[in-house]
């Protein structure tokens, strides 16, 4: 009964493009934005921020990242893992060649760097579409892992091969490094997460969402109406390029602190990015926090059940949670195909009739 | 770039044609062995409704594939403005004002009817990519004008009430009506239709009509269509071509292709007795 857009009249373009259309959303949105920055980082500790609310931003970028791609543009890439394995080179090579440089700008030209790199491999999408473009990008995933793992100069010719974060702080506190407290690693990837989602909200509505969505849509009628197919498919890798590789930076300098590229930024990474988008649902802002919620928290959840309430080995649990989680993986893309942006979405429109059918 | 213009003059019903926009000279376009079209010239003239028309296969779609750059000619030049057009890509054709609609319908079916009209003003936006990201000033004032353009184009066509619904969910008589918009949102100097009627009832022919006339009268834009239904081809248009086997077998008013033997063969068959 509160949640209905009766009485909220639009008065200009603006207001009628806005991202939360009805009232009852702004307030929970700007609720939500309260709770994160106020209340959360007083109440967090360490189990929680290691296992729920770093992956899960992270990912969620990664996850814009893709979806600008995948969802909005239409271009499939296997490669995230790849980019993700950029981003944190990058970034390692910054922090130790640069001390002296805020952190943040550390991991922000990481991620134009990831863009650059992203550009590179985003060429062959001039030529090849759909299934041949994703064994293209599968190219870049294999290709950019072998190359920081023969290449000792990005890994400072560490003898393990490693790379591992060095100490650094913004506004006194540490987020980088042993030290790092659990607040501050919070703040610091919820700020990344805050500027990056409002950016991409912004691209897609504007003059760049529309025409990647048209390229997705239907490439050649875009081109008919004056969309330039090569500079809108290079921009949606740019992009996508640019927040998957800030994602990489993040997980290598503040989630894991050390990172080794055969582990961490495997295929298997690709895949992850892919099903967060695929589950949370193609073309939507919100589906990649969804999905990225979806996939962190499910698996923490089953796990806590099987070997904490149920008392199971943890090995046959670490192998059911697979098993459990590749089902509804599956069960979900039946169900939905649209993802659960989607369900959203739906139930939103029952909410605004409730409590009536129709 | 009007050197062709001395011969402009008014039609019965009151409207001024201008001089020639658009001149194709001797094109001809061949697919490996098979010629699609043959050694065709004609002119569109500023501001007329020109036609299109010929039997299946007669290489009218192909014609308006050359003119909108999907395929280049093997021979023959397109003039625009009275000079030679070089080849190019067709967005940068898009971009020199010449927007179309496409026989099957060519919409963004994920989009709403409102983002789809939208991107027919894409030519118009300039913004960069940061100053978007943000949404500040430029962007949001580019994006705010050219959605007032955009409610016009929705207004004119009378699809207000369709504005945030998925393309993919509409009837076919209404997706034809927002491919117009989207042609129209670009606020083209010289505008394709393919078909625009195709598969379409009594009333919403009428409609179509209506609103093809109405672009022409009331923007004066120039209007270049394919369309097979022989009432609304003379009724429409000023003059027409007419193509057979990807050669040209008549130009002129609607009356003297009625009159024209060539066609009246092409179009009802002979004897060959």
């Amino acid at each position: 009964m509160l949640y209905r857009e009766a009485g909220d009249f639009k008065t200009s373009y603006g207001k009628d493009s806005q991202t939360f259309p009805l009232k009852f959303d702004r307030w929970a949105y700007w609720l939500l934005l309260v709770v994160a920055f106020g209340v959360v980082p007083f109440f967090i500790n360490d189990y929680w921020l290691n296992a729920v609310l770093l992956p899960f931003l992270i990912y969620a970028i990664a996850a814009l990242g893709l979806n600008i791609l995948s969802g909005y543009a239409g271009q499939i890439s296997l490669g995230s893992g790849g980019f993700m394995a950029v981003g944190a080179y990058s970034c390692y090579k910054l922090m130790t060649s640069f001390p002296d440089v805020s952190i943040f700008f550390h991991v922000i030209i990481s991620g134009l760097i990831t863009a650059m790199v992203g550009l590179a491999f985003g060429l062959p999408s001039m030529r090849i579409k759909g299934f041949y473009l994703a064994v293209a990008t599968l190219a870049a995933q294999f290709f950019l892992v072998w190359l920081f793992n023969k290449v000792p100069w990005f890994f400072n010719y560490s003898a393990s091969g490693q790379i591992s974060a060095p100490e650094r702080t913004v506004l006194g506190y540490a987020v980088t490094g042993p030290l790092a407290t659990a607040p501050a690693k919070y703040l610091f990837c919820l700020v990344f997460v805050l500027l990056l989602a409002w950016m991409a909200r912004n691209l897609t509505r504007g003059s760049f969402g529309r025409k990647w969505m048209a390229i997705r849509d239907m490439d050649i009628a875009a081109e008919i109406i004056g969309v330039n197919p090569l500079s809108a498919k290079l921009s949606a890798f740019g992009i996508s390029s640019f927040y998957i590789g800030i994602s990489g930076a993040l997980i290598f300098a503040v989630f894991l602190g050390a990172v080794d590229v055969n582990d961490t930024f495997s295929i298997q990474k690709s895949f992850l990015i892919l099903f967060i988008v695929i589950i949370g649902g193609l073309g939507s802002i919100l589906g990649s926090f969804i999905g990225a919620a979806f996939l962190v928290l499910m698996p923490v959840l089953l796990k806590n059940i099987m070997v904490g309430q149920l008392g199971w080995p943890s090995d046959l649990a670490a192998h059911f949670e697979f098993i459990i989680v590749g089902a509804l993986i599956i069960v979900t893309l039946i169900i939905e195909p649209h993802g659960m942006a989607q369900v959203w979405r739906l139930t939103k429109q029952k909410l605004r009739l409730w409590p009536f059918p129709h | 770039m009007n050197q062709m213009n001395a011969e402009s003059y008014v039609t019965a019903d009151g409207r001024t044609i201008g001089g020639v926009v658009m001149e194709m000279k001797n094109i001809t376009l061949r697919f490996g062995g098979v010629t699609a079209i043959e050694d065709i010239s004609f002119d569109i003239r500023e501001g007329e409704i020109r036609a299109i028309i010929g039997p299946n296969g007669a290489g009218k779609s192909s014609m308006l594939n050359v003119i909108s750059g999907f395929y280049v000619p093997q021979e023959g030049e397109v003039w625009f403005h009275g000079a030679p057009r070089p080849k190019m890509r067709p967005y940068k054709v898009a971009k020199q004002g010449i927007a179309r609609t496409f026989q099957n319908i060519a919409l963004f079916e994920g989009m709403s009817v409102l983002d789809n009209v939208m991107t027919g003003r894409l030519t118009h936006m300039k913004s960069g990519m940061l100053s978007q990201a943000m949404w500040w000033g430029k962007a949001q004032r580019e994006e705010f004008e050219n959605r007032a353009q955009v409610e016009k184009v929705i207004d004119f066509l009378e699809i207000q009430a369709i504005r945030k619904t998925p393309v993919g969910r509409l009837p076919y008589g209404l997706k034809k009506r927002v491919e117009l918009a989207r042609a129209l949102a670009a606020e083209p100097k010289l505008l394709l239709l393919d078909e625009p009627m195709a598969g379409m009832n009594v009333e919403e022919k009428e409609d179509m009509s209506r609103f093809i006339l109405d672009v022409n009268d009331e923007f004066g834009t120039t209007i270049c269509l394919i369309e097979h239904d022989m009432g609304v081809v003379m009724d429409l248009s000023d003059r027409v071509v007419v193509m057979d086997y990807g050669k040209k077998i008549g130009d002129g008013t609607p009356n003297d292709v009625r009159n024209n033997q060539a066609v009246i063969d092409a179009y009802l068959g002979v004897s060959h007795d």
